[in-house]
């Protein structure tokens, strides 16, 4: 469905390059949910974002992203156009403030579908009123401006609105975070159904910062560390027999429910993520890792350590 | 409040800021320094000495600019150099126009900083103590900007037995500021619910400490740019009272001179130097103000950073 | 001081000898909107609790459950509408002046977001530089130094680090733990955390949670933790509280709670945490919430309309909290 290959998003500033994707590939199959995890800082909503729409200071130094065989890095404003929405679609960030607070929920789905070629008004609105009782919101929410909606009910909509067309490929860029626990599992068991059930769209890129989502709802996971890709596998192994020392440590300082304080003290990770403008040579986590080596000043190869299950690290070779 | 140093680079590295100041600056100096580089008076007339009195006499009139005039004294005939030439009436251009400017950057400074004032005040109790003295406060603020601020300005200069610079100052002052309040309100509002103000009432600060000592440093930036349009702001006010008659009942000020100006018919007769140098001063200063204005946003806020 | 060695030989002993610091009783906030004629927000519906020395208490729920508004209420930034908090033994709702000066000697507290609660335009030593000006204002300069270097250390900062810097030169993790190390120079008895480490990334929570455990154990600091992350609260905590709109549904040993929790709200949360070790079938459909007009007038259990157990009376009259077993106390009236 989407091979990225080698793919080099920086940010020009006055200081000079900030290298906030460097050098990263993956491939989302069809019919998967791809998971991509890492904290603030390491790349994955300038990743993904740079897939939808690059605006400056984001600017594209290198590698390529070949959606259904067109290399979607080299697409002008026209062209590109033509696949948001249809191919390629994205619940971004912000998405709580990402619909327009003057146009209720149908019109703005009436221009996004106009937009797209489709005139039949009524064809819309059937199709409309059948998604939000899909999600479980009644078909008044239709008439309703954004600001009538809560939290959970907005990032509802939104899910409508960017699946309306039933794009290939959807992107999911930390569509929880504002979310309440119910809210969230409530919305997760939504994109689970849209690929799994309804087939609305056949491959989901599910971005985080909370490995206990991608542990619920993902098929594979890749986690990435200050731009670069650290480890990428299936999400039993990536869980359960994390390779990457970042990974481990990642999973090994988050709290689970029946580990208390008194029991088990968790580690935290020491240290800082590195400052993207002049990242450490080779590895980049080696400034902070308890295995870190000589060679680790040399960037570290993928690595095959079992099927799917690919790490950067020095530590596996050969 | 200390300015930083850092903040002091970014706000000349700015074009815009550095622009409308270098602007502003210059027509400070010269409004300070222009007086005294000229021999006539405020009303463009040659001070002549007789015995003990000295009488304003005026120079040849409708000179064009860099022309030459001749004062007649008792010790002879004087030659003046009229750089801006001289009006209907005999007097030098330049002096009014510099003399004129004066007067209306102390009008500005003065009413402009009474309405920043009043405003603040207004607008912080308002926004701080909420409850009833919001609403009535605002019930006040709400009518001031209802009624047209030329048209009351009017009523009153015209009912005012004498008018001076400081007058006209004061009731401008008095009217302008009805907008600063709402905007300082809404500032207000909005920083009286962040955290910060919360970590210091449980620091054990007290309510007037909190009010100096956090909120209002937080609101100086926004204060300054109100001040610059307030400044702005009154000049043109006083203009316009000037224009048509209703500034002060002596004296010189841009809005003066384009008032007599045009009821002498200067543009008509083609004493082009008597109608264009106010008007294009008052443009020039004004925009100054605005790019200072521009710039300070862009400084105070850098999401519209553009360099 | 002698308080501190007693609670460190029981503590060795391995019972806690329970001694209520803070008891929360009947207290009740009410926002009402609109100036003439609005409507009312029961934000704090009758609340009761107590939070022994050196405790550390979660208060757990979901956004509108009126956690935030408790520890607001307990921190005196709002006053209740009725009911008391006590702090030991003596009535603080109503503290002013120097009163209330002493009381915050006592009883600090720590917010969400980081920078939200620092003020821009200073260095991070104002907030040290405010609690010398208006509570310890007995300390000499060198004494001051001492306090801050001391307090800053045992957050595991290093004082050089973070002294002289803006707080926007800081991490979030980093301004967090000199917020904490600006709460611990008071040595206070009970600390408030609202929601303190969900703004952080996931790696660096942990860290400035276990600050609270060593505070504990060290200073016998008592913690109410806010949040709405459950694995959080069983991780730091010894008794939890869940709340729901307003009113507590469960409460009790915190083991008790999340191994048997009773309450069909508490057991809904519990199914749908994203938890390492926790399973989900994501087939099963939750309820989404419905519209939410008139959901605080309603006299009987909040829950009651999402509620998959409910039964006649629980929309007709508030179920009480009743202890059923020891340390364990639920407010339904399937398990009364």
């Amino acid at each position: 469905m989407l091979k990225v290959n080698n793919l080099k998003i920086y940010y020009k500033t006055p200081l000079g390059f900030v290298k906030a994707v460097d050098g990263v590939s993956f491939e989302v199959k069809k019919g998967e949910i791809f998971g991509i995890a890492g904290e603030s800082g390491c790349g994955k909503s300038t990743l993904v974002n740079s897939l939808v729409l690059r605006k400056p200071p984001m600017v594209h130094m290198g590698g390529e992203a070949i959606l259904d065989g067109k290399n979607i890095m080299t697409l002008n404003e026209k062209e590109y156009r033509k696949i948001r929405y249809t191919k390629l679609s994205i619940i971004p960030q912000y998405s709580l403030n990402a619909l327009n607070p003057t146009k209720r929920i149908k019109e703005i789905v009436r221009d996004l579908a106009k937009e797209h070629g489709y005139k039949d008004r009524e064809e819309i609105e059937n199709k409309l009123r059948e998604r939000l009782k899909m999600v479980g919101l009644s078909e008044q929410v239709a008439n309703m401006y954004p600001i009538e909606l809560s939290g959970g009910m907005k990032q509802r909509a939104v899910m409508v609105v960017s699946t309306l067309l039933d794009p290939k490929l959807l992107i999911a860029d930390e569509i929880t975070s504002a979310l309440d626990v119910t809210n969230q599992r409530i919305i997760l068991e939504l994109l689970y159904s849209f690929i799994k059930e309804e087939k609305i769209v056949d491959s989901i890129i599910f971005i985080t910062h909370d490995m206990g989502l991608l542990d619920k709802i993902a098929d594979r996971i890749m986690i990435m560390y200050a731009g670069k890709v650290v480890e990428i596998g299936p999400t039993e192994k990536i869980i359960n027999e994390p390779a990457h020392p970042y990974t481990q440590m990642l999973l090994n300082s988050l709290p689970r429910l029946g580990i208390s304080y008194r029991e088990i003290k968790l580690q935290e990770i020491p240290g800082e993520p590195p400052a993207l403008l002049k990242p450490p040579s080779g590895c980049r986590l080696h400034p902070r890792c308890p295995y870190a080596m000589q060679i680790c000043k040399e960037e570290p190869d993928m690595i095959k350590i079992g099927r799917n299950h690919f790490v950067a690290c020095h530590m596996y070779r050969g | 409040m200390k300015i930083s140093k850092e903040t002091l680079r970014i706000a000349f590295g700015n074009t815009k800021f550095k622009v409308g100041f270098v602007i502003i600056l210059i027509f400070v100096l010269w409004a300070m320094i222009g007086p005294l580089l000229t021999p006539f008076d405020s009303m463009g007339y040659y001070p002549v000495k007789f015995g003990e009195r000295i009488a304003p006499k005026p120079s040849l009139p409708s000179l064009k600019p860099g022309s030459v005039g001749e004062i007649f004294t008792p010790q002879g005939a004087v030659e003046v150099k009229h750089y801006l030439g001289t009006d209907s009436f005999g007097r030098d251009i330049y002096a009014q126009l510099v003399y004129g400017l004066r007067s209306s950057l102390f009008i500005g400074l003065i009413a402009g900083g009474l309405a920043t004032l009043i405003g603040l005040l207004i607008g912080f109790v308002a926004g701080y103590k909420g409850g009833w003295a919001d609403e009535s406060l605002m019930m006040i603020t709400n009518i001031m900007l209802v009624i047209p601020t030329m048209a009351l300005l009017i009523i009153i200069a015209a009912y005012l037995p004498y008018r001076g610079v400081g007058i006209e100052s004061l009731i401008i002052g008095l009217t302008a500021w009805p907008w600063t309040a709402r905007a300082v309100r809404a500032q207000t509002l909005s920083l009286k619910r962040r955290g910060f103000v919360d970590l210091a009432r449980i620091s054990g600060m007290s309510e007037s400490k909190i009010l100096f000592g956090e909120i209002l440093p937080n609101m100086m930036s926004y204060v300054f740019m109100v001040f610059i349009l307030q400044f702005g702001g009154s000049i043109l006010a006083a203009v316009g009272l000037d224009f048509i008659g209703l500034g002060p009942t002596r004296g010189m000020s841009l809005g003066i001179m384009l008032q007599q100006a045009v009821l002498w018919n200067a543009i008509n007769l083609g004493y082009w130097w008597w109608a264009i140098p106010p008007g294009l001063v008052i443009a020039v200063l004004i925009t100054g103000l605005y790019l200072i204005n521009t710039g300070l946003d862009e400084i105070f806020n850098p999401r519209l950073r553009r360099e | 001081m002698g308080e501190i060695i007693s609670l460190h030989v029981t503590c060795i002993g391995g019972e806690i000898v329970k001694n209520a610091i803070l008891q929360v009783k009947n207290l009740t906030k009410v926002f009402k909107t609109g100036f003439i004629k609005g409507f009312e927000i029961r934000a704090v519906d009758n609340v009761n609790f107590t939070i022994n020395r050196g405790e550390i208490v979660s208060l757990i729920g979901e956004s509108g459950s009126g956690k935030t508004t408790i520890g607001k209420l307990i921190l005196r930034l709002l006053t209740p509408t009725s009911g008391q908090i006590l702090f030991r033994g003596q009535d603080v709702s109503k503290l002013k002046g120097v009163n209330l000066k002493a009381y915050y000697q006592n009883v600090q507290g720590v917010f969400q977001d980081p920078f939200s609660s620092v003020n821009p335009l200073y260095k991070v030593d104002h907030l040290f530089d405010i609690i010398f000006t208006n509570l310890l204002t007995d300390a000499d300069r060198e004494r001051q130094n001492t306090l801050i270097e001391g307090a800053l250390r045992s957050v595991k900062l290093n004082p050089k680090n973070v002294l002289g810097k803006y707080p926007h030169q800081l991490s979030g993790g980093q301004l967090q733990r000199v917020l904490l190390a600006r709460a611990l120079i008071l040595r206070p008895e009970l600390l408030i955390a609202d929601e303190i480490v969900s703004m952080l990334d996931a790696s660096v929570r942990i860290g400035v949670l276990n600050l609270l455990g060593e505070f504990r154990n060290k200073y016998g600091m008592s913690v109410l933790f806010i949040t709405h992350d459950l694995s959080l609260g069983y991780y730091i905590s010894d008794k939890a509280i869940i709340m729901y709109r307003g009113t507590i549904v469960e409460m009790g040993d915190i083991k008790k709670v999340f191994h048997n929790p009773l309450h069909p709200y508490t057991q809904m949360l519990l199914q749908s945490v994203p938890d390492l070790n926790v399973k989900w079938e994501l087939k099963r459909r939750i309820k989404p919430e419905k519209e939410e007009k008139g959901i605080y007038a309603i006299d009987g259990c909040r829950y009651a309309p999402r509620c998959p157990k409910k039964m006649e009376i629980c929309q007709k009259k508030r179920p009480e909290l009743l202890e059923v077993e020891k340390d364990h106390w639920v407010a339904c009236y399937i398990v009364q």
